[in-house]
């Protein structure tokens, strides 16, 4: 059971890169007016960013990089560790953190590789970073998580297109010895890969000329076998059972409840879903802030861009006890309890 | 619960239905408003008034009101 906490780890600051183009689905043909209706009132979703072609992931976390290390007065050649934590990498091979380590000029005696998560990203991507800094001794991390999602959902697929935005963050990361512990519980259930998937480009199904072949599923979604496929439903269902089922077990193994935590930000999957979940877990309204309105789904850049933008003036001023929640593709979930103190947060960034 | 009460809950979350377009054979699923997203609502609406998981398979084994209510009575007893 992956339940553990890490100790001498802080988040020293967090920052978050969008692109300037925003589409609304207010504007998206596919959808009739009732239907754009429902669709705001079900998933949350009025408004998206999306990258220009040829923009990366790994673009957006550079900006919010350079800004946030600016911001923390950090010197590259203290940086240790790069973490780039995506599922839209800007190769095949080799790693984007790679890449990201010679962009952002840190030393060549930095450590860096990629983790292929997403939605879940958050919680992962966190307790990789603070065992390498708790255990190996390292001194400073950078966590970068985002995905370029408009790039793989067919923008002629409204179950896909209009739920997904872009998004690159940047979390850093620092050992420090007076630091609170950090509980984590991390899951996984890939009898459920098939629910969100790009069928084709991989090794099991490597790239053939059908993969570009566009197929009619059902009226308002066309895509390929190099497009997303998300199967609403089963997503849901498990969001709405599982999730929660593994929340609450987390609450009752560090004794805690909603009176105990400032703010349970969750993955912006899809605001009927995540209401759910707020409701069971029995955590107020005003403690649970969404971002999903305005960027949509940004799969793991959602936790960190809805820190950024929703509660950027509390992070900096004040201390919060925070419950983060990851959940969706693999599938794969987990949460993590944490303390900020006063922390670095720089405005959003357009790029 | 009975399934006057059930098909008024229902009706509330449809907003877009006139009051009574649902009867206990009505088949849901044909109406013209019917979009997928319905049926993540119906899930939801189920899961919090009820306590009963319905599946995207269930809901494609069923077509009337009556069995959809069917399904949640046994699930509840």
């Amino acid at each position: 059971m992956a339940f553990f906490t890490t100790q001498n780890t802080k988040i020293a600051g967090i920052a978050a890169a969008v692109p300037k183009t925003q589409e609304s689905n207010w504007d998206y043909e596919l959808l009739s007016e009732t239907e754009k209706k429902l669709l705001v009132k079900t998933t949350g979703v009025e408004t998206r960013r999306v990258a220009k072609k040829g923009q990366a992931t790994s673009d957006f976390c550079l900006a919010a990089a350079e800004k946030l290390l600016a911001e923390l007065n950090w010197k590259k050649d203290e940086i240790d560790v790069v973490v780039f934590l995506s599922q839209s990498r800007d190769y095949y091979l080799p790693a984007t953190a790679i890449i990201l380590q010679d962009r952002l000029g840190l030393p060549k005696s930095t450590m860096a590789f990629d983790v292929g998560l997403g939605c879940s990203g958050f919680p992962y991507g966190l307790s990789v970073i603070n065992s390498l800094l708790s255990n190996a001794g390292l001194q400073k991390g950078l966590l970068m998580m985002g995905d370029i999602s408009s790039a793989t959902c067919a923008k002629e697929d409204k179950s896909t297109y209009p739920l997904f935005g872009d998004a690159g963050t940047v979390i850093a990361v620092e050992r420090d010895t007076n630091a609170n512990s950090m509980q984590f519980q991390l899951n996984s259930d890939g009898a459920g890969h098939e629910a969100i998937i790009i069928r084709d480009g991989g090794i099991r199904n490597l790239v053939s000329e059908d993969s570009f072949r566009k197929e009619n599923i059902e009226k308002g979604i066309t895509r390929s076998r190099l497009n997303l496929t998300l199967n609403g439903l089963d997503v849901f269902n498990f969001s709405i059972t599982q999730v929660p089922k593994s929340l609450k077990a987390f609450l009752e193994k560090t004794d805690t409840n909603a009176t105990n935590y400032d703010y349970f930000v969750m993955h912006q999957a899809n605001k009927l879903m995540n209401e759910s979940i707020r409701k069971k877990l029995k955590f107020p309204v005003e403690k649970v802030p969404y971002s999903i309105k305005e960027f949509g789904n940004t799969s793991s850049a959602s936790i960190p861009l809805t820190l950024v933008t929703q509660m950027r003036k509390e992070l900096q001023e004040e201390n919060l006890q925070l419950l983060l929640s990851g959940f969706g593709v693999g599938l794969s979930w987990g949460v993590v309890s944490l303390n900020t103190k006063k922390i670095i947060c720089p405005e959003l960034l357009e790029i | 619960m009975n399934i006057e009460n059930f098909i008024h809950k229902l009706e509330a979350e449809f907003d877009e239905l006139e009051p009574g377009t649902l009867q206990k054979n009505t088949s849901f699923k044909d109406l013209d408003e019917w979009s997928s997203m319905h049926a993540l609502i119906i899930i939801a609406l189920i899961d919090t008034e009820y306590d009963v998981v319905l599946t995207g398979e269930d809901l494609s084994q069923i077509s009337t009101v009556e069995e959809l209510y069917g399904i949640v009575k046994v699930r509840k007893e």
